[in-house]
């Protein structure tokens, strides 16, 4: 087993910061998920209980949390395909930097514009 | 003169030097696999989801009790929500096995973790599943005009 937490091994370029990455927000959203079926549970307690809990969701400062996760998730799945690819697709590995080029530009892409739309609902202006 | 020395390596090992065990082995594949499948699926469910719940009509603001009741009033999202929950638990709970394996070095340590990380699957896992099956929208409470 490797030990990672000596560190020494590692001499990685972008290669390791994007594996980094893909540990950490995968990391953040099993530890969210567990929350998240846990709130969504009030719904066999009762609907006050429920809509109290998703009163606090809605508030701008929790925008911004929320826009913070959908980064990670968004992130660790255009990465993950990635991987996927470099492990499945005959040229995967010869592309594998390009393609991590791509993964930023469209996690870039994809976040402006979710947050534009999330951000203008959250804070009251849409 | 001939002696007769038999090839090494030959089926006579002592079981005790053979290092790859079998069964491990394939277990480790299945979740190799499992890993990459499940995330192709997840891409879509999970964008799928937050597409739905973020991005159309009054997003965010519109989540409440209501909310829920009219998605899982379709059967389609009710398996949506099922396929996401299963796939999403069980590739994050063998995502972090995988990594508890590369930073929990004693194995005392290492079983602990694994433990209590197992009994949060199972227990969230059913849990979400029980709410799914089991919903309610009259659930007392419920004022609404529907459910007088
Ligand atoms: C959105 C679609 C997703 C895709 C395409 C995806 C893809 C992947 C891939 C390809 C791996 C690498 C597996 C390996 O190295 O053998 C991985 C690891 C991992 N994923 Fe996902 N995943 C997705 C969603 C999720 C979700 C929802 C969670 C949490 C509940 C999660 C948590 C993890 C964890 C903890 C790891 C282990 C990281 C490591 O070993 O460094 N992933 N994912
Ligand atoms: C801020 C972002 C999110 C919001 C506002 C949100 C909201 C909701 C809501 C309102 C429900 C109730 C049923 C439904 O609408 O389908 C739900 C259920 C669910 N969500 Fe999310 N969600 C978010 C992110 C996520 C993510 C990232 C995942 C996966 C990793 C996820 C997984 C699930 C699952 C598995 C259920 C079913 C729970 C159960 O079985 O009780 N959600 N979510």
């Amino acid at each position: 087993m490797s030990k990672a937490s000596s560190g020494t091994l590692y001499r990685g370029r972008e290669g390791m910061w994007s594996w980094v990455g893909h540990r950490i927000t995968g990391v953040v959203i099993f530890l969210f998920l567990l929350v998240h079926v846990l709130d969504t549970s009030l719904v066999r307690v009762s609907p006050g209980a429920y809509d109290a809990v998703m009163a606090t969701y809605k508030n701008p400062l929790m925008a911004l949390g929320e826009t913070a996760l959908v980064a990670a998730i968004v992130f660790h799945a255009f990465n993950g395909l990635r991987l996927i690819l470099v492990d499945f697709w005959k040229q995967g590995t010869k592309y594998h930097r390009q393609m991590l080029w791509g993964v930023l530009a469209l996690w870039v892409v994809t976040m402006v514009a979710f947050s534009i739309r999330h951000l203008s609902i959250a804070f009251g202006g849409h | 003169m001939s002696a007769d020395i038999a090839a090494p390596r030959s089926q006579r090992l002592d079981p005790k030097y053979v290092r790859a065990r079998k069964s491990r082995g394939s277990f480790e594949m299945v979740a190799w696999l499992f890993m990459r499948l499940s995330g192709v699926a997840l891409v879509v469910l999970i964008f799928g989801h937050l597409f739905a719940n973020l991005m159309v009509g009054d997003g965010i603001t519109a989540i409440d009790f209501g909310f829920v009741a009219g998605k899982w009033a379709d059967p389609v999202w009710m398996f949506w929500d099922l396929a996401m929950l299963w796939l999403a638990m069980l590739h994050g709970t063998n995502g972090v096995r995988t990594i508890i394996n590369d930073y929990a070095e004693k194995p005392a340590t290492r079983v602990w973790l694994k433990g209590i990380l197992y009994v949060a699957t199972v227990v969230i896992v059913l849990l979400g599943t029980m709410v799914i099956f089991t919903f309610d929208p009259c659930i007392a409470g419920n004022t609404i005009a529907a459910c007088k």
